[in-house]
């Protein structure tokens, strides 16, 4: 039977970006505040999941051609490589260094290499939920 | 200033808490799943909503600090809560349910006569 999806398909193209916006701010703001790479990515995983409810699961690989397997592979290479800048400068694994900028836009800012650790999370994090939910999904 | 701060925010919250129980006894009270559903939409998000407002206005006038994230959820509320619920009536429709025996217009019989006879629910 064809149904009518008008409302839910309007809905979840807006409330997708206000969701994916929340899960940017919540990964910037893990230093200071509660949040970070995991919940992060949790949550921008559950706004694609949203657009697959309201879409389709083609379309949104139409919309995002991304394959997931590749995005695992890119945090996990992100992270083992913040991990081991350390090693070239000589000092233990791990070793993070920060330091204070002043960038054109945002003033007075400290950068740290655990944003990038970070990342690495958050990228796994996206990639292995979709990669769940789309194989599972994509049963025929 | 504190007073007329912790009078809105008392003001919010107890409308809030106020719709949400009035929820409450709509759920229980009322005969059919399209009334319950009207009444745990409506008035939960406005209750919800009130409370977080009341929240936002305690940390902004009382605290001094402003969070943006509070009114994005308001925001989120508004919009998500009223579709969740017609998602939710819709699918209990179109799967047979049927609703409360007094009721007296049902336009969307109509509109799925032929189409739910071929589904045979």
């Amino acid at each position: 039977m064809k149904v009518n999806n008008v409302i839910l398909q309007f809905t979840a193209k807006i409330v997708f970006f206000i969701i994916f916006f929340f899960a940017v701010h919540i990964f910037f703001a893990g230093h200071y505040t509660p949040g970070g790479g995991f919940v992060g990515g949790l949550v921008t995983a559950s706004a694609i999941v949203l657009l697959v409810i309201a879409f389709d699961l083609n379309t949104v690989h139409k919309l995002l051609p991304i394959n997931y397997i590749y995005v695992v592979a890119i945090g996990l290479i992100l992270a083992l490589g913040t991990a081991a800048i350390s090693m070239f400068v000589e000092q233990p694994f791990f070793t993070h260094f920060f330091d204070y900028f002043y960038l054109p836009l945002f003033g007075k800012t400290s950068l740290h290499t655990a944003a990038l650790f970070d990342l690495g999370v958050y990228l796994v994090v996206v990639g292995v939920t979709m990669t769940i939910i789309q194989t599972i999904g994509d049963d025929e | 200033m504190t007073i007329l701060a912790n009078t809105l925010v008392i003001f919010f919250i107890s409308v809030g808490l106020l719709f949400i129980v009035v929820t409450v006894i709509g759920l229980v009270r009322l005969p059919d799943l399209y009334s319950r559903s009207h009444a745990a939409s409506k008035s939960s998000t406005l209750g919800v909503m009130c409370i977080l407002l009341g929240v936002f206005f305690h940390f902004w006038l009382n605290e001094n600090h402003f969070n943006p994230g509070i009114l994005l959820g308001v925001v989120f509320l508004f919009i998500t809560g009223p579709v969740g619920a017609h998602i939710m009536s819709r699918s209990s429709y179109i799967a047979g349910v049927k609703p409360w025996s007094g009721t007296v217009r049902d336009d969307l019989k109509e509109e799925f006569k032929g189409k739910l006879k071929n589904k045979k629910i």
